[in-house]
This record gives structure tokens, sequence and C-alpha cells, in this order.
């Protein structure tokens, strides 16, 4: 039986709809209304707001904190400055990907992971006689996630941190009426937002002060629903619907490695030793076998078998998280991968999806066929293999001019 | 020796910016020259008041296509379309009547109303949108030929045939229906309340000097379910930061191609040489030399003035004349100093966040019409009011508003003539202003600034004749092939290497972009340049 997070008492009269969900734990709103899609555009017009606390969190500290992370993630952490953030994961021995997060780095010796799966007794394993603490803050700290374009002026409102300043990927601490909290600039939605960590007793008090803060930004709750249809837009894979864990996959094929997730560019090989590297190494000379890529699946074609059956196109409000056959431009019956996850993007007016698909049919620009259910039957209707990331405004990364 | 450019577009509204988009990615050079300074033409925004952002003229935008925002990468250049979720409709003492995207909802507001009209509404909703489909169809093409025995014609009339008997028997009659019928009566088919049918018949009417009990208004209709065809799932939407925002990011679209787009330069005429387009000639008298002329401005003026009658047929002279461009509306854009209340009997702020249609009931809007038929604006008129800036608060300060309100019926021909418009403009918009007040009684303290709009504004500084918001009026016997006339409907006109792309071309008006996407695709595909 899932619990409520500390935001609960306000997620609940938002959520006029009673969709809740169970996100490792949680409660957590799927949606807050029953007509939804408002809430992700909230994220590309003004601001949404998500109750982000059932991420595992983990505080590590120590003098040689940074060096563990280093031998633990892909991306060389000890490079990392104060306050700087960075999008990572981290491997098994035999490279294959067990989980993706962000590291920040809060105080010299401190720094906050997170991650989707429980991760605690993954990362001891590793600490031996190092100078390291592992704290599992997941159910001692809360967060919320809020993103879209109005994002900075509501946390300048609510807040005195610099946000003029703060650049994409990097934290800041700030107080809000005497309670400490921090604000990381990351998001799982492409653009422009923040995330706000505090201690639990300080939830009511944040939550109410961007609340307030938001009102003449037009700041909407928004629910996990929302937050899928943004992540796909901007390309953002996600563990337990893209890939699946290698410690919970059955069989090797069930496993990724970071460059078969399109993440390679997370991976500092010509470093220390750490985790995954010789296999990571052995890859990158001799290629991967699968990719993760964008599919631009053909409206037309797909409107035309609609109206074979005399109805108008119809595709799945939302986004869908199904396993889906991809096939050879030029033989039907040569499966060339799955797509795992897709939607119809407002943003670009294109029915998208996100693949993995054999590393020879990955390039930009290939001729797929992908399948599709019209009227109870299987069909087929081409595809072009693009970059995941469809949607990439420039207001993601840029900071006010002055 | 000057350049010579493969295409010049004579206007910088969305249709010509997206015209010249698509030349300029086939590796044409283009040049458009935009006479006022900024582009868009009736899709703009400008602050007119410090910092209150308007979208002067057009304020939604619903049947963009969807196409062209995927053929030339407009999401990347800043389209971007914030849905609305409701229709109000404000009534004396009575909470109103507000119609959601949540079926239900709405279900159990027109139930107050009319049982039987609740039930029928979602069904409405359905068959429309299937029949939306030839909507669809034909907005999506240019228009076939009738005359003509050119195999190619035959094929896009045969794809439209298909269409048409795809529908099967019912639908067939329900479509030969909505050809003929006024938009009232063909409502009346459906549903019993005069509250609900008010709002729903009004959008025949819009752009036309016709009334809801005209025959043949009933077709427009179809265009109002055809965004859900698009997978948009939401018919309307606001633009963000204006309506401009659809034209800045064609705009920049175009410029990436490499299209170069000049501002404040009129165009005086075509310069025509035996019979062909060679070039435009700019008020200033200087000349410019290209290898075909688009022009994205209404027949009228393409005709008369770019063209000219010297160079002209006299029977198409007379053609053009008939072509009928009678305006109806004007606009009344407000900067307000808080939120406007339409409905003390309802919580918060979500039921204005749509549209508020000032409609009470079918005969309201026959009576708007009467005055106007006699030369007269309205005096309780039609009014579609827009809040854009409750959804998007980059339109004006934090808490402040602005508000655009649609008005009809506001003749172009008033009977003490149209050049009196200016001195009557004030009255105009007081009459506006004064049936707001009949549902927001302290309206008029939060007013900081007023702008009006008369049909005689929009053809003086927009360039529409006789202020026609659609560059001619959408009735049926202007539509497809006929538009703007007979044997020149595919974007071309009686001079050689001069083309058209505006609204007053197939498929017509609203910020749509076919006209500017499909005169382009014709020239590209006859190997005009
Ligand atoms: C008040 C109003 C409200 C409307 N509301 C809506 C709405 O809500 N939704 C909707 O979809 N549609 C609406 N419309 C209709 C829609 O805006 C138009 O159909 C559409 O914008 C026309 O685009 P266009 O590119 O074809 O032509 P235009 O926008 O008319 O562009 C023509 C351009 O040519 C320029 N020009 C004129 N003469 C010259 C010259 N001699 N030299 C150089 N340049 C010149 C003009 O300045 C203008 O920029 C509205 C229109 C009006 C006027």
């Amino acid at each position: 039986m899932p619990i409520g997070t500390p935001f609960h008492e306000r997620t609940e009269e938002h959520c006029k709809n009673k969709d809740w969900k169970d996100w490792a734990g949680f409660f957590t709103a799927n949606s807050y209304n029953v007509v939804n899609d408002f809430e992700y555009f909230a994220f590309r017009h003004s601001a949404g707001l998500i109750d982000i606390t059932p991420l595992f969190k983990y505080k590590i500290t120590g003098a040689d904190s940074g060096s563990f992370l280093s031998r633990l993630m892909t991306k060389d952490i000890s490079k990392l400055r104060l306050n700087q953030a960075t999008y990572c994961c981290w491997c098994d021995n035999r490279g294959m990907v067990v989980d993706d997060g962000t590291v920040m780095r809060l105080e010299e010796n401190e720094y906050f992971v997170t991650a989707a799966d429980p991760s605690y007794s993954w990362f001891n394993r590793f600490v031996k006689t190092s100078d390291v603490t592992i704290e599992d803050v997941t159910e001692t700290m809360c967060g919320l996630a809020i993103q879209g374009p109005t994002s900075r002026d509501i946390l300048k409102k609510m807040c005195d941190a610099d946000l003029d300043n703060l650049k994409f990927f990097w934290t800041t601490k700030a107080k809000v009426d005497g309670a400490d909290f921090f604000i990381s600039r990351t998001g799982y939605t492409g653009d422009l937002g923040y995330e706000v960590w505090t201690e639990n007793e300080n939830a009511i008090k944040l939550f109410d002060a961007i609340w307030a803060a938001g009102k003449g930004y037009n700041i909407r709750m928004a629910g996990i629903a929302a937050l899928d249809v943004a992540r796909i837009e901007a390309g953002l894979v996600m563990n337990g619907v893209d890939y699946h864990s290698s410690l919970h996959a059955l069989t090797p094929a069930q496993m990724s490695t970071p460059y078969e997730l399109g993440l390679g560019w997370t991976v500092n090989l010509e470093r220390d030793s750490f985790m995954g590297q010789k296999a990571l190494k052995k890859e990158k000379k001799e290629g991967s076998k699968w990719a993760t890529v964008g599919l631009d699946i053909n409206w037309p074609e797909l409107e035309e078998i609609f109206n074979e059956h005399n109805l108008a196109p119809h595709t799945a409000a939302g986004a869908w998280r199904d396993s889906i056959p991809v096939y050879h431009r030029d033989d039907v019956t040569r499966q060339i991968g799955y797509a795992t996850s897709g939607t119809w993007s407002p943003a670009v007016k294109k029915n998208i999806a996100m693949a993995t698909i054999e590393a020879a049919y990955a390039k930009p620009g290939t001729k797929v066929n992908f399948e599709v259910t019209v009227e109870h039957q299987r069909r087929t209707v081409s595809a072009i293999v693009e970059k995941p990331q469809f949607f990439n405004p420039e207001r993601k990364r840029s900071n006010p001019k002055k | 020796m000057a350049k010579k450019y493969d295409a010049i577009i004579i206007g910088g509204g969305h249709n010509g910016l997206i015209c010249a988009a698509y030349l300029a990615k086939a590796g044409k050079d283009v040049l458009v020259l935009e006479k006022r300074h900024i582009v868009g033409g009736a899709a703009v925004t400008e602050e007119i008041y410090p910092g209150f952002k308007f979208s002067v003229c057009s304020y939604v935008v619903s049947l963009f296509r969807p196409h062209i925002v995927r053929e030339l990468n407009l999401a990347q250049h800043g389209y971007d379309i914030i849905p609305m979720d409701s229709s109000f409709q404000p009534l004396h003492n009575d909470v109103g009547l507000c119609r959601w995207g949540d079926g239900a909802r709405s279900r159990r507001e027109i139930a107050r109303f009319s049982k039987h009209d609740s039930e029928v509404y979602g069904e409405f909703g359905k068959v429309m949108t299937h029949m939306a489909r030839l909507a669809k169809e034909v907005i999506d093409h240019p228009a076939p030929d009738v005359a003509s025995i050119n195999p190619k014609e035959l094929a896009s009339l045969l794809r439209m045939g298909k269409v048409f008997k795809n529908l099967g028997p019912e639908m067939l009659q329900m479509n030969t229906k909505l050809l003929t019928m006024s938009s009232a009566d063909f409502l009346d088919l459906w549903f019993e309340s005069e509250v609900l049918k008010g709002p729903m018949a009004v959008s025949g009417v819009i752009g036309t000097f016709l009334g809801v009990r005209s025959p043949g208004t009933a077709y427009v209709l179809l265009h109002h379910y055809m965004g859900e065809l698009d997978g948009a799932f939401r018919s309307w939407g606001f633009s963000k930061g204006g309506t401009g925002g659809v034209s800045d990011a064609c705009a920049s679209a175009a410029r990436s191609y490499g299209v170069e787009i000049r501002t404040e330069v009129a165009v005086s005429h075509v310069k025509i040489v035996n019979g062909k387009a060679k070039g435009v000639v700019l008020a200033n008298g200087d000349e410019i030399e290209s290898k075909i002329v688009i022009s994205n401005l209404d027949p009228n003026r393409t005709y008369l003035k770019m063209i000219g009658e010297n160079n002209l047929d006299a029977d198409i002279t007379t053609e053009i004349k008939r072509f009928k461009m009678r305006g109806s509306s004007g606009k009344v854009n407000f900067a307000l100093s808080g939120l406007p209340q339409f409905c003390k009997g309802r919580e918060g702020d979500e039921y204005m966040r749509g549209d508020i249609a000032i409609v009470p009931n079918v005969d309201y809007l026959e009576k708007a019409y009467d005055q106007a038929k006699y030369g007269e604006f309205s005096e309780r008129p039609f009014i579609n009011i827009v809040i854009p800036s409750l959804t998007d608060p980059t339109l004006a300060p934090p808490g402040k508003h602005v508000m655009s309100c649609f008005v009809q019926y506001a003749p172009f021909d008033i009977k003490e003539g149209p050049e009196h418009w200016p001195q009557l403009s004030e009255k105009f918009g007081d009459a506006v202003q004064a049936t707001i007040k009949e549902y927001v009684p302290d309206f008029d303290s939060l007013v900081l600034h007023r702008q009006v709009v008369t049909p005689w504004d929009m053809q003086e500084t927009f360039g529409l004749t006789e202020g026609n918001i659609f560059q001619g009026e959408l009735t049926l016997e202007q539509l497809l092939f006929q538009r703007p006339i007979a044997g020149y409907a595919k974007y071309k006109t009686p001079i050689d290497g001069l083309w058209m792309c505006g609204s007053g071309t197939h498929p017509g008006g609203g910020i749509m972009g076919s006209g500017g996407e499909l005169s382009a695709k014709t020239i590209l595909n006859d190997k005009a340049i």
C-alpha cells in the first residue's frame, strides 16, 4: 500500500479526478483533471508543478566521496565543481546499465544523487575502506519539479536565489520563510525548469510559497501522464520503460549499455578505472549492437488507413508504453527493433516514438516500417529514424540577457 | 546590375511567408516585400499600450495545417499553440452555459437548458468530426477544376468523390444539408435550446455579410470540427505571445531557408511587359526584377491595383468586382488592470480561459444582423471575447490582462459612408463596452486602454479591401474552383508569371497557411521557376 508524500495534503486538494498511481511506494497523481492535456501544456507555456518525492535520493559524504562516485558512475564525477550537477548512468562490470540519475555536488565533500530504483545496497558494495558515508534520504527529503517557461519568474518571486545567473545543470541554496531548501536547474521535460529539494518538515511551506508565487504565472499541478509526453518529446529514456536495469533483467537480451541507450555522451572512458570501463572500451571500439532512436511515424499514411475504414485518424490520448515492432523498410516480416514508448507530440505535431533498433538502421533519415493497429487490424506505416530528441527549445539552456 | 530574384512576394502575411519558405526550401531565391513595419498582416502581435501585447486582428488559431508545421519545422522556429478548453456564454440572471473539453461536465451544463440537447451534443460532435474529413480533403489540396478533362484534375475530383462516397448514404444526406442550409436551420435539426444554438450558429457567419438564417452558412460549421482531425485533439488555441507568434515563426523558417524579407516597402504595382510579370514597381518608384511575382493581397487589390484594369479583359474586371468583399466585423482590444468577472456565480477563472461569447440566443444574432442590413453597426452585437493573458502570462504584467473582442456586425458600408468610420470609431467602441457592461457592471473601472479596429482601419492599415477579414467572404459560391474567380482558382492570374497565395485563394481565410503552401507547391509543380 503506497503512502502519501509530504506534499500529499496539497496534491490531494488539487487531484480532482482521483487518478492516483503507485510510484515507488508513494501515491503520485497520474493526472489532476479528467481533461489533462493542459498539464502537459503548462510545461511548454507556463509552469507545471510535479511532486517528484518518490525518486530515490542519497546523500554521499566524506573525504573520498568524489572519487568514490567517479568509480561508480560512467561520468568522471571528480570533475564536478561545487554546486554543479550532472546527468549520468551507472553500470555493472559488464558495462550494462544499472540505473540513471542526477548527481549534484552540494558541498566540497557532499553529493546528492537521485535514482529511479533503490540503490543504497548497490552503492554500498563499493564503499569498502574509503571515507564515504551513504545516507538514504528518500523518506526524509522531498522534492518538487517546477518546469516551463515561467518557472524562473516564479522561483525568483518566492526566494532570493540568483536564478538569472543559475546555469543549466547548476544548483543553488535558498531559503523560504526561514526554511532551507536547494534548487537545481534540472528536470525531465526538456524545457526551462528547476527541481527544488528540502527536508520533509518544510514541504508544505515550500509548496505554498511556490503556489502563491505562481498565481500570476499560470502555474498548474502536473501529473505523471503529462510528464511522460514531455519527456518523450525531449528524448529522455526511462528506466523500466525504455530499458531495464541489469539488476532486474532476467536475460542478457533485456540489458542495455549506455551507448545503446544513446547515453554515450555521459561516458568518460579515458580515466582511472570505473565500473564497466573495460567492457565499454571494448564496445566503443567494436561498435554497439543496438541503438536508441526516435521515430517520426508517417501521419498521412496512418490517416489513409483510417480512411479505408471510413474513420478519422485517431491516436491514444497521451503517451503509451507498449512494445511495438519495428520492421525493415523493404521487408515487413523482418523485425529490426521495437518501440518502447511514444506519443502524439503536441509541440512538433508529429506522431513520435522512442525505439530500440539494430545499430545498422540507426542513422537519422533511415526509413523503417512501424506496426499500427487500426480497427483491430495490424498494419504497417513508414517511419523515419531521427535522434530521440524532437523538441529542444532554446530557453532550456539559456539565461536572461543582461 | 541590380539583382534579379526568382520570385518576389508582395505582402508578408503568414501566407506570403509560408509560400516564400516553401519556394526557398526548394532552392529558389525569394524576396518578400511588406508594406508595414512588421510582418504578419492580419496575424500580428503589437504592443499597443506599454506592457500589453495585443493580437490586433486575428486572435485564435484553429485550422493551421499541421503538415506545414512539420514540413517547415515551425516548432523549432517558435510556433507554439496553447489550447483552449472552454466556451462560455454569459446570460443575464443566470450562471450561463459553459462547454468544456470534459464531456460529462458539458452534458450537465447543457442539461440545465435541455435534457434532450445534453444527450445529443456529444453525438453531434462525433458526426461533425466524421464529416469534417471531407472539409479536410478539400482544404489540403488545390481546388479541382470541374470543367477540365485533364486526367490530373479528374484524379483530384475522384479523390474528393471517394471521400463523399465513403460517407455512406446517411452522412451524404447530412452533407447535402450542410451545404445548402443556414446554420440556424441545420442546428434546429439537432437541438432545441435557443441558448445552446446561439454560440454554435454564429460560427457559420463569421466574416460574412450574412445572418445565421441565411442559406449556405451551415457548411462553415464543419471547420470547427477539423482541428480534431489533425491530431491536435482540440480545435482552438492561442498562439504563444499572441497571434503574431505564428507569423514570426513562419518568417524565421523562411529566413532559415534563405528568404530575404524587407519591411516598410510598399509595392505600387506589378511590372507587366507584353502580358508577362517581370517584377514589381515600388511606391517610391524603384523597380525590382524577378522571374515571377506572387501576390499575398486580396483578389480585389491584386487584380485592380497590382495588375490594373488596363491589363485586364473587361469581363474579368467585372467578375472580380463582383467578388464579395463586404466587411462585417470589427475588433476592440482592451488593456485591463484586473480580471473582469463575467459570472458572479462561478468560482475561479477557469470558465474564462477559453472564449466568451456574448450571444444569449439565436434571435439576438438575427437582430444584430438586421441593423447591419440597413447600414448600422449592431448596438448589441455578437462579441467573441478572449482573455489570452490568463493562459499566457507573457502578454501582460502579472495580475493584469489583455482582452480581445471580435465584434459582428460592423458593416464596412456604414450608411454615413465608409470614410466616416473614423468619426464613428469611438461610438462603436462605446457600444461594445456597454454590451460588456451588461455582464460585467464594473468593467469601466478596469479599462486602462481601448483600441478600436473598424472595418475601415482593416482596409487602411491592414490592406484588407472593405475590411473583409478573410480577403473575401467565405460563402459557397466563393469557394473552391470559384475562389477568387472561375478559371483562375489555381493560384494563377490572367497575367503570365503573376500568382496569388493569400486567403483570397482556395481554400480561403483564417490562419491556415494553406494558400501559401498550395500556391508554392503548384508553382514548383508547374516548373514556373
Ligand atoms: C479582425 C480579424 C480577426 C480575425 N480573426 C481570426 C481568427 O481568430 N482566427 C483565424 O484563423 N483567422 C482570423 N482572421 C482571418 C485571418 O487573420 C486572415 O485570413 C489571415 O491572417 C490572412 O493571411 P494572408 O497571409 O492570406 O493575408 P494578410 O494577412 O492579409 O497579408 C497581406 C499582407 O500584405 C501586406 N500588403 C498589403 N498591401 C501591400 C503592398 N501594396 N505592398 C506590400 N505589402 C502589402 C499587408 O500589410 C499584409 O501584411 C481574422 C482577420 C481579421 C482581420
